[in-house]
């Protein structure tokens, strides 16, 4: 339900790079979305179509998306495991000393624009 | 030749806005206004508590309220009515949450001269006001006991980002099935450091203790 709100900031920083870069034209955006982001790929996808469309710079663009998935480190025994399966306890030694090492990313990895 | 040119920019969508909230944080730190952000989910009792703290606190501290929500102006005359001080009412213009130049805006429609305190009731929403920071000093939220003593583990990040958590309408307690110690246990697996606060709001019970929290917090920042 938040996901037009961070398409919003996704906007602003494109622009802003966008105009560093003396680009007026952006063919695709490309996203990290971690899994455990909150973020909703298929929402983030609707509200860019809406969104997006009424910028010149961004009309017609497209939102990749790369899902990262979330793995958690368990300080306990020095293991890695899939966080969506066991949340925050080890399944290894049953520790909770845990914490996320990646998964929670709403990063714009990249953009990508139209050559010339 | 590619038909495309990859400009690489890998940086966090929430990156500006921790930026521009920073800076609000060590303004508001510089003038002496302490800002608490105060969340929870709709119907968790959030005017009524704040007008009983705000009773308990309004002869010590200078407050003032800002109010968020996406639309209507009920909680702000609410708050006016019944406790004298200053508030606005916030627009998000359909946005689920504050971000951190909002906060500012907000800020800018009050009269911050003299005043201490300045609480904002965050949009009703127990996921987006967690993930953006407002530039509050701290962040505070209410559970009430009918939403379930389960919910620090469905929404982990609202747990984890609070200082304090008021758990509201503690007297209807054994009619729901909520169990206070296990909400206790859940909340601190997502933030050790979390302070519980039990309160009833209606009848008052407990609220001294979150008045108490808020101004020993006030005090601390204008040291």
């Amino acid at each position: 339900m938040h996901e037009l709100g961070i398409v919003f900031y996704i906007i602003r920083d494109v622009k802003q790079a966008a105009s560093e870069n003396h680009v007026d034209r952006v063919s695709a955006v490309v996203m990290n979305i971690g899994e455990v982001s909150t973020v909703v790929p298929e929402y983030l996808t609707d509200c860019w179509r809406w969104a997006a469309d009424k910028e010149p710079l961004l009309a017609g663009s497209k939102l990749k998306i790369n899902m990262i998935p979330a793995v958690t480190y368990c300080e306990n025994c020095g293991k890695e495991y899939d966080t969506v399966q066991y949340g925050r306890t080890c399944p290894y030694c049953s520790s909770g000393n845990t914490f996320l090492l990646r998964g929670n990313e709403v990063e714009i990895k990249e953009i990508e624009v139209p050559n010339n | 030749m590619d038909k495309v040119k990859v400009i690489e920019i890998k940086k966090s969508v929430f990156a500006e806005n921790e930026k521009d909230a920073d800076a609000l944080r060590l303004e508001l730190k510089e003038k002496g206004v302490y800002l608490l952000n105060l969340m929870s989910a709709p119907g968790s009792g959030k005017t009524t508590t704040l007008i009983r703290t705000i009773n308990l606190l309004k002869d010590k501290l200078r407050i003032a309220v800002m109010e968020a929500d996406i639309d209507s102006d009920v909680d702000a005359v609410k708050i006016k009515e019944a406790t004298g001080i200053q508030s606005i009412q916030l627009h998000t213009g359909g946005m689920c949450h504050l971000d951190a130049e909002m906060t500012r805006q907000g800020l800018d429609g009050l009269d911050l001269d003299g005043v201490d305190l300045v609480i904002l009731e965050n949009v009703g929403n127990l996921v987006c006001p967690a993930e953006f920071d407002t530039g509050a000093a701290r962040n505070a939220m209410i559970l009430s006991v009918p939403e379930g003593h389960d919910k620090p583990l469905k929404y982990p990040l609202m747990f984890s980002v609070c200082d304090v958590v008021v758990i509201n309408k503690i007297d209807v307690a054994p009619y729901f099935d909520f169990d206070l110690e296990k909400c206790t246990e859940y909340i601190h697996m997502q933030n050790p450091k979390a302070i519980v606060i039990p309160i009833c709001a209606k009848t008052g019970e407990g609220v001294e203790a979150f008045a108490a929290w808020i101004e020993a917090q006030v005090k601390e920042l204008k040291h």
